[in-house]
């Protein structure tokens, strides 16, 4: 998924590339592709959010349903993000560094979440704290409430995000070796100094890249979240879900508005995704 | 190879990732099975095998299929532009790519919606051609192939950027076409790239949600695909039947996520043979 590595400046006067038409035409067919298909509905969700005027969308955005749900979603982000990345270089540097019984079927189950559906994530924790779930009636004895309560949400956001970071970090360790790493220890580092000075400065790039695009989708998770937060408006709707709630209210101009919320969110993570590979290219 | 225990934090790394990997990922799964364990077969074949169930598997893979192979054609062009070619907007066309991943599936189904909706800046244009495409299964597979046309350009493009250019040139200087050096050279050398693209947006498309729920309008056995139909027994409480459904769609993710490993061995093996 990401590349941290420079880009060559590949010139193009070879067999395929080399007819002035044909590279014309192939650029104005990719540019048409991409800003029609792309740039497009993006634009449109800036389009759609402002039309009704600046103090409609304040008031949209300003309304306690949404403000709460803007909470939630920050709230939910704050403690997801650290214990993914927590987890992620720890993750990391045990696939990277270390030979073991089981290691690609520890990958194998990092990797999962990628690949399972959303909405069986959901139903998989619901399945399991829910009134009839093999743990909830237990936690609910004991005071805890998961489904259609914080704690779901942010199981099942940890769940969804589980991969980010450790993948991001660990194509950059794999890719580094660990020459340094012993070069600090044979020097009498001890093993956290060698982590916190060596480990961590070298795999920077890719760790900030994973807590980033861990965030975007914290913040934009729909599937799990929906199906285990009953999408309850000012108490269990997130950002996602109070656009939905607002769509199916017939309430479009203020689903846009929250939506476009969601949009710069999205800039922000391409916009430092640039920049990273540009820092990347030239340390 | 890396060294065996030379380096410190096995075995901390190694407990908070058990620990981790256990309470996140294999607990969940623990819960999914032992339900459906719990069910009995004729109960669980039922379930799983509804006519309702049926045309939501026909269209979620359907669709799923259809938006992979349009993203095969649309990923290939976009990545041989953006490696082969310098132009004003590059840049741009490149940030522009990685859009489906950051934008929330809400945002891309909300926006996929009013804009190709009768009165959409889009579907006004299309609609009276006879194109309707919201609330269509045409509008599901373009949802699908929004959120999935990242997965084929990100695997393609490195490939065609290491191509080395004297075996175009060679084959060029050799007598043959564009499309004979294309066709001959460059295709097989980015063939299981392009195949790992194509199964990477598969998956993506085949568990997708958010952004389906908004343009298909979920109508049983027309526009319904199958994580919208889990939802519903959910809401129905049928606990039986969502976790049959669930079972069906973790197979699938199971056999998927062993093909794209298997996939990317064969690529690098393809990759190691060339160099």
């Amino acid at each position: 998924m990401t590349r941290l590595t420079p880009t060559p400046a590949t010139r193009c006067g070879v067999a395929t590339g080399d007819r002035p038409w044909a590279r014309r035409g192939l650029i104005g067919l990719a540019a048409a592709v991409v800003s029609l298909f792309l740039a497009l509905p993006l634009a449109f969700v800036f389009v759609a959010a402002l039309r009704p005027g600046f103090g409609a969308f304040w008031a949209a955005i300003s309304h306690p349903d949404t403000t709460a749900a803007i909470r939630l979603t920050l709230l939910v982000a704050a403690i997801t993000v650290p214990i993914n990345t927590v987890f992620g270089v720890a993750a990391a540097w045990l696939i990277a560094r270390f030979e073991f019984r089981g290691r690609q079927a520890l990958l194998t189950l990092i990797d999962l979440p990628f690949a399972v559906s959303p909405v069986v994530a959901g139903l998989m924790l619901v399945l399991l704290f829910g009134r009839q779930g093999w743990l909830g009636p237990w936690l609910l004895d004991h005071g805890v409430r998961v489904v259609f309560a914080l704690p779901g949400i942010i199981l099942a956001t940890i769940f969804v995000t589980f991969p980010f970071v450790a993948r991001e970090v660990l194509t950059v360790m794999q890719a580094q070796g660990s020459a340094e790493e012993e070069a600090a220890l044979t020097l009498g580092a001890s093993g956290w100094q060698t982590f916190v000075r060596v480990t961590l400065p070298k795999a920077r790039w890719g760790l900030i890249y994973g807590i980033i695009l861990c965030n975007a989708r914290a913040m934009g998770e729909f599937g799990a979240v929906s199906v285990i937060s009953g999408h309850v408006r000012g108490e269990t709707s997130t950002m996602p879900l109070q656009v939905e709630n607002l769509y199916n209210d017939y309430h479009a101009p203020a689903a846009f508005a929250v939506a476009s919320l969601l949009a710069v969110l999205a800039l922000l993570t391409l916009a430092v995704r640039k920049t990273i590979e540009w820092r990347a290219r030239s340390p | 190879m890396p060294a065996r225990r030379v380096l410190p934090g096995f075995a901390p790394t190694m407990a908070l990732t058990g620990f981790a990997v256990g309470v996140v990922v294999v607990l969940p799964l623990a819960g999914l099975v032992l339900q459906t364990l719990s069910l009995d077969g004729p109960a669980f074949w039922n379930a799983a095998t509804s006519p309702r169930a049926l045309a939501s598997y026909r269209l979620t893979f359907g669709a799923s299929l259809v938006a992979a192979a349009l993203n095969v054609a649309l990923g290939l062009l976009v990545a041989w532009v953006l490696a082969r070619y310098r132009f004003p907007g590059r840049a741009l066309m490149d940030a522009l790519v990685d859009l489906p991943f950051a934008l929330p599936t809400a945002v891309a189904g909300l926006t996929l919606t009013a804009l190709y909706s009768g009165d959409g800046w889009v579907g006004r244009f299309i609609e009276p051609l006879g194109l309707p495409v919201a609330f269509t299964r045409a509008g599901v597979t373009l949802a699908l192939t929004f959120v999935g046309f990242p997965f084929v350009v990100r695997a393609v493009q490195p490939v065609i950027e290491d191509l080395d250019p004297r075996m175009e040139e060679a084959a060029a200087v050799l007598g043959a076409s564009p499309g004979q050096t294309f066709a001959r050279v460059v295709f097989p050398a980015i063939l299981p790239a392009l195949v790992t693209g194509f199964t990477l947006a598969f998956a993506r498309a085949v568990g997708e949600y958010g952004s389906v729920v908004f343009i298909s309008g979920n109508m049983p056995g027309k526009t319904e695909i199958t994580p919208f139909l889990i939802v519903t027994r959910l809401e129905e409480y049928d606990t039986a039947g969502a976790a049959a459904l669930g079972t069906v769609m973790l197979g699938v993710s199971f056999a998927l996520l062993l093909g794209i490993n298997m996939l990317q061995r064969w690529g690098d093996r393809r990759g190691a043979g060339r160099r």
